[in-house]
C-alpha cells in the first residue's frame, strides 16, 4: 500500500467523523423548528446551522481529498510526491477544524471589528470560519493541486482522467479566495461569494467527482479507459457549458441586471443533462457487467450517486430555478430541501462508494459480504428521501403561504412557519432526520465490521 | 460501445475530439461571463443603475408595483432623515461599514436571509426597513416615536419582545451597532432587485 492510500484512508474517517459532526448538528437544527425557545441563549439555532453546513464543507473536502490521495498513485504508478507534507497538513487541518469548532460553540460571536473576522467566524454562509483557518484550507487545496501535478511530472505520465483533475484544481484554488472579504455592499459581497459557493458546488465539484467516479468505474467494473474519458470530457463540457452561466439563477434577486433572468433561467434548465448523462453511463456499464461486483456496497452507492446526482441536483434544482418560480421558492425551506438532496445525491454518495472500494482493498477482502450495508443503505437513503419530501412540503406551504399570498413581511413568515402543513413537513424532517442518523450509525459499524475482518494490505517500500 | 467504421463518426470514438470540445466550451462561456461581470460590477456598485449611493439613507423609500414592467420597484422619495440627521458620503459609507460587520461577526446570515440569501429560520431582511410591522407593532411595544428608534430597540433588546413562535437572541448589539445596522436595513430596501419579494407589504386575503 502506498503512503498516499495510508493518508487516504485517515482521510476517509476524519470525513466520516466529521459527518458524524453535521448529523448531531443537523438533528439540533431540526429540533428549533418544532420546539420553541430550544437552547436560546445557550447555543442559538445560527450557531447549529453553522456547525451543520461547516461540517458538510469539511467532510466532503476530505472525502474527495481521501479519494484523490487513494486513486493518485495507482493511477501514475507511482508514489504520491511531496506526501510527507500532504501528511502533517492533515494533521493541522484536524487541529484547526477542532479549534474552530471549540470557538463556534464556546465564543459564538465577536465584535464589529476585524478581530472577529481573523479568529472568531466570519459571518458569510458555507465560508464562516475564521480567516486564520481559512488560510489553512487555502493551503490543504494547493499542497493537493502540487501533489497532483508533481506526481503526474516525477512519473513523466498524464492519463485523461488526471489531467481534468489537475485542470479542475486551478479553479477549485482561485475562487476559494473569496472566502476572505468583508465587502460592505452586500450586492457586490454576494455578487463574488456566488462565484465560490457556485463554482464549487456546481461546477469544479461536479468535475472532481465525476474523475473520481471514472476511476471507480475502471477499479470496479474494469470498463474500459476510452470510454470512461469520453464519458469525462462530455460530462466536463455540458457541465460547464451550462453552469458557468447558470450562475445566473444567483443573479436573479441581488440587484444585478435583469438579463440574468433569462440567462440564468436558460443554462440552469440546462445544468441537469450531464447528469442525466452519468444515469446512462452507469446504467450501461451496470448492465454490461450483469451487476456482477465484488464490491455490493461500492457498486450500489455508485448507482445511488448517479439517481441522487440526477434527481436532488438536476431535477430538484430545475424544479425551483426558473425565475417565474423562483420569485415565490427564493429563500423558503424548498431550497433547503434541494440543497440536502444535491449534496447528498451528488457528493456524499459518490464519496462512500469510494470509502468501500478503499477498505475492500485495504483489508484484503475478496468479496463484501454481510447485510449490514444493506440497512445502513436503506436507511440513509429513506431518510434522506423522507427529509427532503418533509421539506419540500414545508417549503411549498412558505412559499404559498408566506410568499405568494402573504406578502413576505415579519407577520406573513409567522404565519408560514406556523401553518399546519409547514410544521407537518418540519415533523417529518425531525422523524426522517432520526432515520438518517441510525443508517449512519449502521454505516460505520459495518465499515468497522470489514476494517476489523480483513488483513492491512502490507505497505510498499518505494521512494516518494 | 461496438467498433464503429463509419469514417464520419470515427473522430467521435477518440477522446481528444471530447477533450477539445470540453476545453473550447468552457473558454467560450468563461468569456461571456467575465463580460457579463464588467457590466453587472458596474450596474451593483453602490451609486450604480440598480443600487443607491449609500447617502439614499436620507430620503423616504417605497416599494411599488410598477404596471409597465410588471414588477414591484423601490422608490425613492423627499427627503427623509435617519435619526434626525442627514449623512454626507463619508459618514454614510463609514456607518454601512461598521453594519457590514455587525452583520457577520453576529452571524445574522444563519438565521436571516438578505436578498433571499442565507438560514431560513428567521424572515428575509431585503425590504424589513418597509415592513408595516413597525408601526403596527413595533413602536407601540418598543414605546418609541419613530422607526429607527424602534429597530435600534429591538436589535439591543431582542429578547425583552418575544413575539410568536421565534425569538431573536440577544447578541450584545450596542447603540452605536444599532443604528449603523438599522440604517444599513434602510439602504437595503433601496436596491432594485427584480421584483423580490414580490408584493411586500401586500397581503392577498385567503377565501
Amino acid at each position: 500500500m502506498y503512503k498516499s492510500q495510508q493518508l487516504a484512508l485517515k482521510y476517509f474517517a476524519a470525513s466520516l467523523f466529521v459527518f458524524g459532526l453535521l448529523v448531531v448538528a443537523g438533528l439540533l437544527a431540526a429540533i428549533y423548528y418544532v420546539k420553541f425557545g430550544f437552547l436560546l441563549g445557550v447555543l442559538d439555532f445560527s450557531v447549529a446551522k453553522m456547525l451543520h453546513i461547516n461540517a458538510l464543507i469539511i467532510s466532503l473536502l476530505m472525502g474527495f481529498l481521501g479519494a484523490i490521495y487513494w486513486f493518485l498513485p495507482d493511477e501514475l504508478g507511482q508514489e504520491t510526491v511531496g506526501i510527507a507534507l500532504a501528511h502533517l497538513l492533515f494533521y493541522v487541518l484536524c487541529l484547526a477544524v477542532g479549534i474552530v469548532v471549540v470557538v463556534y460553540i464556546f465564543v459564538q460571536y465577536g465584535g464589529s471589528d476585524q478581530f472577529a473576522m481573523w479568529f472568531i467566524n466570519q459571518g458569510r454562509k458555507y465560508v464562516e470560519a475564521p480567516r486564520w483557518a481559512s488560510i489553512g484550507i487555502f493551503v490543504v487545496l494547493c499542497t493537493l493541486a502540487y501533489n497532483i501535478a508533481a506526481t503526474a511530472l516525477r512519473a513523466r505520465k498524464i492519463t485523461g482522467v488526471i489531467g481534468v483533475l489537475i485542470a479542475a484544481m486551478v479553479p477549485l484554488t482561485l475562487v476559494y479566495l473569496f472566502a476572505f472579504p468583508a465587502i460592505t455592499n452586500m450586492s457586490v459581497d454576494l455578487y463574488w461569494w456566488w462565484w465560490l459557493v457556485h463554482m464549487w458546488v456546481e461546477a469544479t465539484w461536479e468535475i472532481i467527482i465525476g474523475c473520481i467516479l471514472a476511476l471507480s468505474l475502471m477499479k470496479l467494473l474494469d470498463t474500459p479507459r476510452r470510454i470512461v474519458e469520453i464519458w469525462l470530457y462530455l460530462e466536463v463540457g455540458l457541465v460547464l457549458g451550462t453552469g458557468i452561466l447558470g450562475l445566473g439563477h444567483h443573479y436573479f434577486w441581488i440587484g444585478t441586471p435583469a438579463y440574468w433572468l433569462s440567462i440564468g433561467g436558460v443554462f440552469s434548465a440546462l445544468e441537469p443533462l450531464p447528469l442525466l448523462g452519468m444515469v446512462v453511463h452507469a446504467i450501461y456499464d451496470a448492465g454490461k457487467h450483469q451487476m456482477k461486483t465484488t464490491n455490493k456496497p461500492a457498486f450500489y452507492w455508485l448507482l445511488a450517486e448517479a439517481f441522487g446526482n440526477f434527481i436532488g441536483a438536476g431535477v430538484w434544482g430545475f424544479m425551483m430555478t426558473l425565475p417565474q418560480i423562483n420569485l415565490f421558492s427564493h429563500g423558503t425551506q424548498w431550497t433547503v430541501s434541494h440543497g440536502h438532496f444535491a449534496f447528498y445525491g451528488a457528493y456524499v454518495t459518490g464519496i462512500l462508494a469510494v470509502v468501500y472500494i478503499a477498505v475492500q482493498n485495504w483489508r484484503q477482502i475478496g468479496e463484501v459480504t454481510g447485510n449490514a450495508w444493506k440497512w445502513a443503505f436503506a436507511f440513509l437513503n429513506l431518510g434522506m428521501i423522507g427529509m427532503v419530501g418533509g421539506l419540500l412540503i414545508s417549503g411549498m406551504a412558505q412559499s404559498f403561504y408566506e410568499r405568494a399570498l402573504g406578502g413576505s413581511t415579519l407577520e406573513a413568515f409567522m404565519a408560514g412557519q406556523s401553518n399546519p402543513w409547514f410544521m407537518q413537513g418540519m415533523y417529518a424532517r425531525l422523524g426522517f432526520g432520526i432515520m438518517f442518523a441510525v443508517g449512519f450509525v449502521i454505516l460505520v459499524y459495518d465499515l468497522g465490521r470489514m476494517v476489523r475482518k480483513g488483513r492491512a494490505l502490507p505497505p510498499r517500500n518505494v521512494a516518494a | 460501445m461496438p467498433e464503429q467504421t463509419d469514417p464520419i463518426f470515427s473522430g467521435a470514438q477518440d477522446p481528444r475530439f471530447w477533450r477539445d470540445g470540453a476545453i473550447s466550451t468552457t473558454a467560450v462561456m468563461l468569456i461571456v461571463l467575465a463580460l457579463l461581470t464588467i457590466d453587472s460590477l458596474d450596474v451593483i456598485a453602490a451609486g450604480g443603475a440598480n443600487v443607491p449611493a449609500y447617502t439614499v439613507i436620507n430620503q423616504e423609500i417605497g416599494y411599488e408595483f410598477d404596471s409597465d414592467k410588471s414588477m414591484w420597484m423601490p422608490t425613492i422619495g423627499e427627503e427623509q432623515l435617519l435619526f434626525g440627521q442627514k449623512y454626507d458620503a463619508a459618514g454614510a459609507e463609514a456607518m454601512m461599514d461598521k453594519a457590514k460587520l455587525v452583520i457577520q461577526s453576529r452571524n445574522c446570515i444563519n438565521c436571516h436571509t438578505f436578498f433571499g440569501n442565507g438560514a431560513y429560520y428567521g424572515p428575509d431582511l431585503t425590504k424589513a426597513w418597509l415592513d408595516p410591522v413597525w408601526e403596527k407593532m413595533w413602536i407601540p411595544m418598543t414605546q418609541s416615536k419613530t422607526r429607527e428608534e424602534a429597530m435600534v430597540k429591538f436589535l439591543m433588546h431582542p429578547d425583552r419582545y418575544p413575539t410568536w413562535a421565534r425569538q431573536m437572541p440577544n447578541l450584545g448589539i450596542n447603540e452605536e451597532e444599532a443604528r449603523a445596522v438599522t440604517a444599513y436595513q434602510k439602504w437595503m430596501s433601496s436596491v432594485h432587485t427584480n421584483g423580490f419579494p414580490a408584493g411586500f407589504g401586500n397581503r392577498q386575503e385567503q377565501r
